[in-house]
């Protein structure tokens, strides 16, 4: 113990020691280029593994969840514009990325470990990972789907009479939330039994 | 001299013989069926791909016993074992909260008219019997009739029996 802190004290020192080769302007210019390829560099990984085909370069979710997204409007409609999967299952504000990318390192656990690596091992998980989603959207106010369907400039006479009548009512006051109503809209279900509303 | 070549001989025959009769019907018209006109051979375009109507306005029935058509689009509702959307919105439960029709009582009875509490097993696939409507012709006429059309008829004609 003793002589890791002598050893720690050691680079203690280095640090705290002025630069006797080197001057301030390298130093402080070289910190602030360094850093920007740091940073850069960090945001360039980040922004890579949130794309679709960095979700889809595992056996896991192509053949399971990417599969069912393709059959939906969310994958194929008449306007095509499409949802890829970070669009839903990552926040796009920084804090609450970097948060949610934190909470990812366990989904890189359950890859290495294998723990959906069947198709079997998958539908036995699956309502447990639904419900990871379901409480994750109820707790920000469905913040993935508003992030495209912005309720201040829904239409509601160009929905259809059901469609208005709950849009109107109970989500516009609040009372509930996009993922109340539109579960399973991009993925298939697990057995709904004792889910309000099913 | 073998016979060993004589079918082959046979065949050479049979062939010319066919090929020589330009009459011979070899691309026939197609019966029509689905997509009427054209010949065997030939491949038409498919009819297009209508949307489904979404009114929510209730259609009338055929019979009384028909299962009422669904009025509205009903895409991407799932409806297997693990979940049914339909009931979300038509199960006794729900048809208060939602106002959607409640589904008939007889989807709450076994076979032999007996109550369950839950929707019957061999009720539970809606879209065995309730299907949505497109708006397009049919692709095969009929001449139904519904029942006050039929009497309406037999009524009106005269010198019937009594």
């Amino acid at each position: 113990m003793k002589s890791l802190f002598a050893w720690l004290k050691g680079y203690w020192c280095t640090l705290r020691r002025p630069s006797l080769h080197f001057s301030l302007g390298f130093l402080t210019l070289g910190g602030f280029i360094a850093g920007i390829i740091f940073w850069g560099g960090f945001n360039t990984a980040l922004e890579v593994t949130n794309t679709e085909q960095f979700c889809t370069s595992c056996h896991e979710m192509r053949d399971n969840v990417f599969a069912e997204l393709k059959d939906t409007i969310h994958y194929s409609n008449r306007s095509g514009v499409r949802a890829t999967c970070p669009d839903c299952h990552v926040p796009h504000k920084w804090t609450d990325k970097i948060a949610r990318k934190m909470q990812a390192s366990k989904e890189v656990w359950g890859k290495i470990f294998g723990t959906i690596n069947t198709r079997d091992k998958f539908l036995a998980h699956r309502r447990e990972l639904a419900e990871h989603e379901w409480k994750r959207l109820k707790a920000n106010d469905s913040l993935e789907c508003r992030n495209c369907h912005n309720f201040d400039f829904m239409d509601f006479t160009k929905q259809s009479k059901r469609a208005a009548k709950m849009h109107s009512t109970s989500l516009a006051s609040g009372e509930a939330t996009c993922i109340d109503c539109h579960k399973g809209i991009a993925h298939q279900l697990p057995s709904m039994s004792g889910v309000p509303g099913w | 001299m073998s016979y060993r070549l004589l079918p082959l001989l046979l065949l050479a025959v049979f062939g010319i013989a066919v090929a020589s009769d330009i009459n011979y019907p070899l691309d026939a018209p197609a019966p029509d069926g689905r997509r009427p006109g054209g010949t065997l051979s030939q491949d038409l375009a498919a009819p297009k791909l209508s949307s489904t109507e979404n009114k929510d306005i209730k259609r009338e029935r055929n019979y009384p016993e028909q299962p009422p058509t669904i009025p509205h689009s009903i895409r991407g509702y799932h409806l297997d074992k693990n979940s049914n959307k339909c009931l979300s919105c038509h199960s006794r439960a729900n048809s208060a909260i939602t106002q959607a029709p409640m589904i008939s009582i007889t989807h709450y009875m076994d076979r032999d008219g007996q109550a369950l509490a839950a929707v019957s097993p061999r009720r539970y696939f809606c879209n065995q019997c309730h299907v949505p409507q497109k708006d397009t012709p049919p692709l095969v006429g009929n001449s139904f009739k519904d029942i006050d059309t039929v009497l309406e008829q037999e009524t009106s004609t005269p010198n019937r029996n009594p």
